[in-house]
């Protein structure tokens, strides 16, 4: 089992004194490491439209690389829009994954529109940044990975990575629309595909991981790190019902691979778990977890699905990962 | 090209069809059998929120194209499960034989907030010759992609030399011309390739030069080969103000090619055009072309998008 000593709570949009864009939710951290410094990305809301909904902007924090508690700027304004009418993007960005390939920067991300008989549906797009990560352009104004025969509706929660030269995104397949309760709730699981390129991708077509919470397990955010000649994955779960509070909230779990395709699922190994009180008291999810001078950190998001915050975690066991 | 036409042939408020549809009959699609013709179409029921679900239904004539044997009396393709990309009509529905089994590629309807609807397109199987099919899964083949981000539908397929050509439609922006109404779709004809008719390769690009202007919606590709030529027949329109002026409304185009590549449009040569007066006087749409006893027919839509039924007309020697 990994263990971790939580360092706390990082950033809730909600402590900021002043004037800000952003009123609540720190959701889906990604991070991209500077010279000096560690950008965060996440996804933050403005005060809700009218009608009482919200809407998810790409947004990042910058932490001092020497002490990562240390918050050395936020972002001023959404770093990226929405989409045009009637399409996938036009009301919400989030989750997002970013990585740096080369001369850019590039992000992943669930875009969210709504519909009348289910409240949203969500495909991946992806967007690129010339100056650095600073802010960003769509490549289309579609999404880069089309829904298929047997993926067909609620694409979400992309991982983006590069092993071995090749582009592999992990993410979740809508399965099923639950028609139990007041509205339809989702159920989805884990998935991947592998491109050349990053925009042309050959999904492999299989759940990932075996469920643990029955048939309606909802598995999110696939985030998968390589160490000691393993793949490590790192995800969030929970029921299909009754998961916004403590009980059927988002957990933690982990699976490992050696070859990316076969994953065997060993939950207790993730070592993350919900603190006694607290912003994360109810919930841990969205892990992200990235190595820095030596360290291993994990990101994650706490109560009602980040809407108290981002904390940061730092390994404590110096353990060989191939043995996990 | 010159076409005679021979009047419409089919009008659904005279039949009794499944799942209480009333009245539509749009975007008509033939499959020749030994003793009949199978046409396809899409036809309307009015749902709990008194809103359009489109269903596919058929009926066969026979091979004088005069005469109605029989309509289909079940579900012939099933609507989409809750939040599916068909879940709230299929409208065109497109077949081609493939050697024992139809193929049946379906332009799937779910509704929207922003806007009215999206469309995918899915694919449905048939091994009793057209009168069942089963999807192949409950999403898309076909649907929205980094350059071609929505409305994706209208399939045609056609198979030459062992690949599996479509043409197809893919929605170019949703444009508002008023304060006071909805934004209108703009749409365009797009080629697609296939070695198994599930998987596709995109052309990427529009292939049918407008005509009317930037904002002219193509809609419905049919194409049949003639003379050593590839000929396009599909129904164009103005973006906005279509549904009550007959001058924006859907009109045939045509386009013609050598490789299925490179089309020049040319609707001068169309050789066919609404009427003076009648059923086709307002606007004409959804064509349909095939192949019968030595002769190519066209099956259409005329006024109010098919409501009331679709008619044929016959290519001159």
């Amino acid at each position: 089992m990994l263990e971790w000593k939580k360092l706390g709570k990082l950033f809730d949009p909600r402590d900021l004194s002043g004037e800000c864009w952003m009123k609540e939710f720190a959701q889906s951290p990604s991070v991209l490491v500077y010279e000096n410094f560690v950008r965060v990305y996440f996804c933050s809301r403005q005060a809700p439209t009218a009608d009482g909904q919200y809407r998810s902007f790409l947004s990042y924090i910058d932490l001092d690389r020497v002490d990562l508690l240390r918050i050395l700027d936020v972002c001023s304004a959404p770093i990226f829009g929405l989409g045009a009418c009637g399409t996938f993007d036009e009301f919400g960005t989030n989750p997002i994954s970013v990585i740096r390939d080369v001369e850019e920067v590039r992000v992943y991300y669930a875009g969210w529109t709504r519909c009348e008989s289910v409240p949203f549906n969500g495909a991946i797009g992806v967007a690129t940044s010339r100056d650095d990560g600073l802010t960003f352009v769509r490549v289309g104004a579609g999404p880069v990975l089309p829904y298929s025969p047997d993926e067909p509706f609620l694409l979400g929660s992309p991982r983006i990575r590069k092993f071995d030269g090749r582009w592999h995104l992990w993410y979740v397949a809508g399965k099923k629309w639950l028609k139990t309760g007041d509205k339809p709730e989702p159920v989805y699981k884990i998935r991947m595909a592998s491109s050349d390129d990053g925009f042309n991708w050959v999904k492999l077509g299989v759940d990932l991981i075996e469920d643990v919470l029955g048939v309606h397990e909802c598995q999110a955010c696939p985030d998968v790190v390589f160490r000691d000649g393993k793949y490590h994955m790192f995800f969030s779960y929970r029921h299909s019902h009754n998961y916004k509070g403590k009980a059927g909230g988002y957990r933690i779990g982990y699976a490992s691979s050696y070859d990316m395709v076969n994953w065997t699922r060993k939950d207790e190994v993730a070592g993350m778990h919900v603190s006694e009180d607290g912003w994360d008291s109810e919930m841990v999810n969205y892990p992200h977890v990235f190595e820095l001078d030596g360290e291993t950190y994990m990101l994650y998001q706490g109560n009602e699905m980040g809407r108290s915050g981002i904390g940061l975690a730092k390994l404590h066991s110096l353990q060989d990962w191939a043995e996990l | 090209m010159k076409w005679s036409k021979l009047g419409k042939i089919f009008d659904p408020t005279e039949h009794a069809l499944a799942n209480n549809c009333l009245g539509f009959a749009q975007a008509p699609q033939a499959l020749v059998m030994d003793d009949r013709v199978r046409v396809y179409f899409s036809t309307r029921e009015r749902d709990s929120v008194g809103k359009y679900l489109s269903h596919v239904a058929f009926v066969d004539f026979d091979k004088t194209m005069r005469n109605v044997l029989d309509v289909s009396r079940h579900t012939v393709i099933a609507l989409g499960e809750l939040g599916c990309f068909d879940e709230h009509g299929i409208f065109p529905v497109h077949v081609v034989r493939d050697g024992d089994r139809i193929l049946a590629y379906t332009t799937g309807w779910n509704r929207k907030v922003s806007v009215s609807a999206d469309a995918s397109i899915g694919l449905a199987v048939s091994n009793d010759n057209g009168l069942t099919f089963q999807k192949h899964g409950q999403g898309p083949v076909l649907s929205a992609s980094l350059h071609e981000p929505f409305l994706i539908g209208d399939a045609f397929v056609m198979l030459r030399e062992g690949l599996y050509h479509m043409w197809y439609i893919y929605g170019t922006e949703w444009r508002k011309f008023s304060d006071t109404e909805p934004p209108d779709r703009v749409y365009k004809i797009a080629h697609a390739w296939s070695t198994d008719a599930i998987n596709w390769h995109r052309d990427g690009r529009p292939i049918i030069a407008d005509r009317l202007n930037a904002h002219e919606c193509q809609a419905l590709p049919t194409v049949f080969q003639l003379n050593g030529r590839y000929h396009m027949y599909f129904c164009y329109r103005q973006a906005h103000g279509f549904r009550k002026q007959s001058d924006s409304a859907y009109r045939l185009g045509y386009a013609f090619s050598k490789d299925l590549v490179n089309w020049e449009r040319d609707d001068s040569q169309a050789g066919i055009d609404v009427s003076d007066d009648g059923w086709d006087s307002q606007m004409q749409c959804y064509p349909h072309t095939f192949q019968l006893d030595g002769k190519v027919y066209m099956l259409y839509n005329g006024n109010e998008f098919g409501r009331l039924g679709f008619g044929l007309a016959v290519l001159n020697d």
